[in-house]
């Protein structure tokens, strides 16, 4: 399997004044291609930090992120990024089809093609009836819909999903889960979810990687050897489902006491 | 983000010294200006000059009956129209029937420029100091009316069902549930009102002729006192950045415990 | 049926209003206070074909060349400070103090530099008056750009142009557009009071040339008619901003009810 997405030695140090915090000590991994890869740690874990260097958003202090081999120092190319807070990354005066068709227009992509990727990626989240409301007419959940829908029209290779459905209710996250693994199988893109939410990161991932408190290192890197035909009821009430949900949330308390890897 | 944050405090010391080396250019240029002869010094003389002249002023008693006068006819102004403002503003607010019949006149009086009223202030007063009184009151009355008005149709339905089903007085709903929801609005008018108060006073004393500052700069201007002019100016500027800051920190003040403000302030 | 209730109301007190002030005049034989009716029946004497040409028009362009120059430069400059930390904490002190200046007073400063007999004195009142709204609120709603947003707009590589039309000038214009009401009402008193230095043509010098004649019902005239475009150019600005930032009413609609 190609890799897509390489960490190496990925160390982040905020110097403020005299100063300074270790928020990532040291980060070393990488998702091959067409991998579907869960971050999971504690709060505080520097989640957001490694997302934010791993987009380009934020300059490493050390360690190379390199994107289908070439390193990343800005927002790359071929990644897209959905947040956790869709209310704030959706531009509220365009309308839904105009906000998600911005970022191909940017990337000159022919009007035609655009049409039609704008068209697929609505459908493919189910909101192809809402593509000329604006987004604040919609749910919470119909909002990261567009914002999902905003990042596959994109069509990257590596998608980014920083906590997206932290701000939903649970009824609407089951489902947005769901339509991630639906389009991940289906696309074949490489993702990158990270959660604080170890029963999402297990029910999604084919790898989970639990992160250590700050300074931040990788505790373990748990493989998810649940079959690929996942759904809620089944697969979250499977034997093995439950102990891998263990088996990462003991992970996590440990991570909380501030255990770290030999 | 926890990251971001210190950044941000330890920007605040560079920040204030960046701000200070800003006025400092401004005065330098406009030291430099006049003295290299890229500007004609009777046009705008050098800082240095301006500030000395202030500092002579500061020594004369006109200046003082002077600067009184503005301020007082500023404060009185402001102080009948806040009164006005808030009375009537809660009054109309707080009755549905007063609130629907008002509407359309205050939305066709205020923005109504209240020079416009300077040649009948003129032929009814004169230069006397009531002429300034009636335009700082007339403009900053409307903008105290109008956030009083928001003021009290933010009332929190529920909180007004409340206050309804325990049978509260109408002066007692006032006090403890209008009131309290109305005040950051209230400040805001504050605000915006003691500006506009300070614009209209100063430009009666100036077109008028009302004693005040408004009044020295005009003649300083038109007798050719060119650093008199600039150093009345410089203390007209500072009364406002005086009147901005207080007025900014009273409504600071008000608006920390509110919750609606402070969600929009986020 | 609420329609007529809404235009009744609208209408009720406005008339009451008019009806008190044209009887209560009716009368009357002070100097200061002539009867409605006499004012009424000047008002097409005073404000001929020649007095619309020769003086309110050109003193409305004047606003509004002022007002479009103070628009143009207040929000570039405006955007500008907003985006680079270093040169807002370096301007904002400075940019304070012009703002603290009642604009009026820039008159005698302008006088000194331009005298104050031409166009362009009274143009350069208003814009510059116009400015530090404008200016200050462009500043105040750039720098109030939503992180996430912005980090959105990198994410998806929009080239700086694209940023500054669909990220920051969108996003800062609720701002900007209340920056831009102040500026309107402060560019229609400084029209006005642009007009009473010097010897001067304008609607603000006419109606001071009647008050000073003493030709009362007419200066009356000036009053209403300056009344009324005061209220016409605050509708026109409603109207524009209304169908500008129906996205921005929309959204705060949402966030209230939510």
């Amino acid at each position: 399997m190609a890799t897509a997405l390489d960490v190496r030695g990925l160390k982040k140090t905020y110097t403020t004044g005299g100063t300074s915090l270790e928020a990532i000590e040291q980060l070393d991994f990488s998702i091959g291609q067409g991998e579907l890869v869960c971050i999971v740690g504690p709060s505080g874990a520097g989640k957001t930090t490694l997302l934010r260097c791993i987009s380009g958003l934020l300059d490493a202090t050390d360690g190379v992120v390199e994107l289908d081999g070439a390193a990343v120092t800005e927002p790359p190319a071929g990644m897209a990024v959905v947040f956790q807070e869709y209310g704030r990354s959706l531009f509220p005066w365009l309308t839904v089809r105009q906000n998600v068709e911005l970022p191909l227009k940017e990337k000159k992509v022919p009007r035609a093609r655009r049409t039609e990727l704008v068209d697929e990626a609505l459908a493919a989240v189910g909101l192809a009836d809402s593509a000329s409301s604006h987004p604040w007419q919609l749910s919470g959940g119909m909002q990261q819909r567009v914002a999902i829908a905003r990042a596959i029209a994109y069509e990257p290779s590596v998608l980014l999903m920083d906590e997206p459905f932290a701000a939903v209710d649970a009824q609407t996250r089951a489902d947005l889960e769901d339509l991630v693994r639906e389009l991940w199988k289906r696309l074949g893109v490489t993702v990158l979810f990270v959660t604080h939410d170890i029963d999402e990161a297990v029910y999604l991932g084919q790898r989970v990687l639990v992160l250590s408190n700050r300074p931040t290192v990788i505790l373990e890197d748990v493989a998810i050897d649940l079959p690929d035909e996942r759904d809620q009821l089944t697969t979250r009430s499977a034997p093995r489902f439950a102990e891998l949900r263990a088996h990462v949330y003991e992970l996590i308390q440990k991570a909380k006491k501030g255990e770290r890897p030999a | 983000m926890a990251g971001t944050r210190p950044k941000r405090v330890a920007g605040r010391g560079r920040d204030a010294v960046l701000g200070v080396l800003g006025l400092l250019v401004v005065v330098g240029l406009a030291e430099a200006l006049p003295r290299l002869g890229i500007v004609n010094d009777s046009y705008l003389p050098p800082a240095s000059a301006m500030f000395a002249e202030l500092v002579d002023q500061l020594g004369e008693a006109a200046f003082w009956t002077d600067l009184g006068a503005t301020l007082r006819g500023w404060a009185t102004g402001l102080a009948i129209a806040m009164a006005a403002g808030i009375v009537l503003g809660v009054v109309i607010g707080s009755v549905g029937f007063l609130r629907d019949l008002t509407a359309s006149t205050i939305e066709f009086l205020r923005p109504i420029p209240s020079v416009a009223l300077i040649p009948l202030v003129v032929l009814l007063y004169g230069s006397r100091p009531t002429s300034a009184l009636i335009l700082v009151v007339y403009a900053s009355f409307w903008q105290i009316l109008v956030q009083v008005l928001y003021g009290v149709a933010d009332v929190d339905p529920v909180v007004r069902d409340t206050a309804r089903s325990y049978r509260f007085s109408r002066l007692t709903t006032v006090r403890t549930v209008v009131w309290p929801t109305a005040l950051p609005y209230v400040m805001t008018g504050f605000r915006l009102a003691a500006s506009v108060a300070l614009i209209l006073e100063i430009t009666a004393e100036l077109i008028v002729g009302v004693p005040g500052l408004g009044k020295s700069i005009g003649v300083a201007q038109s007798s050719g006192a060119v650093e008199k002019t600039y150093a009345l100016v410089i203390v007209v500027g500072i009364i406002g950045v005086t009147v901005n800051l207080v007025a900014r920190a009273l409504e600071r003040r008000t608006l920390r415990w509110h919750v609606s403000i402070r969600k929009e302030a986020r | 049926m609420r329609f007529a209730r809404t235009i009744a109301y609208a209408l009720a007190l406005p008339i009451v209003l008019v009806a008190v002030w044209w009887f209560a005049s009716a009368g009357s034989t002070s100097v200061f206070w002539p009867p409605l009716s006499k004012i009424v029946s000047v008002f097409g004497e005073t404000w001929t074909a020649d007095r619309w040409t020769g003086d309110v028009l050109p003193s409305l362009a004047r606003l509004a060349a002022g007002y479009a120059v103070a628009m143009a430069t207040g929000v570039l400059l405006g955007v500008v400070i907003g985006l680079y930390r270093p040169v807002r904490a370096f301007c904002e002190p400075t940019l304070e103090f012009f703002r603290a200046v009642p604009p009026p007073v820039l008159v005698p400063v302008i006088a000194l530099f331009l005298g104050y007999t031409g166009d362009a004195s009274k143009i350069v009142t208003i814009a510059l008056g116009c400015l530090w709204p404008i200016l200050l609120n462009t500043v105040e709603g750039v720098r109030g750009l939503d992180e996430v947003m912005l980090d959105t707009a990198r994410c998806y590589r929009f080239s700086a142009w694209t940023r500054l039309r669909q990220v920051v000038l969108r996003g800062a214009s609720p701002q900007i557009a209340a920056g831009a009401r102040q500026a309107l009402s402060i560019g229609v008193i400084l029209m006005v009071i642009s007009e009473l230095f010097g010897a001067n043509r304008g609607l603000g010098a006419s109606i001071v040339q009647f008050q000073r004649s003493f030709a009362v019902p007419q200066m009356w005239t000036g009053i209403i008619l300056l009344g009324v475009l005061g209220f016409l150019l605050s509708v026109l600005f409603r109207l524009v901003e209304h169908y500008s930032l129906a996205w921005y009413r929309g959204l705060r609609q949402a966030d209230r009810g939510a």
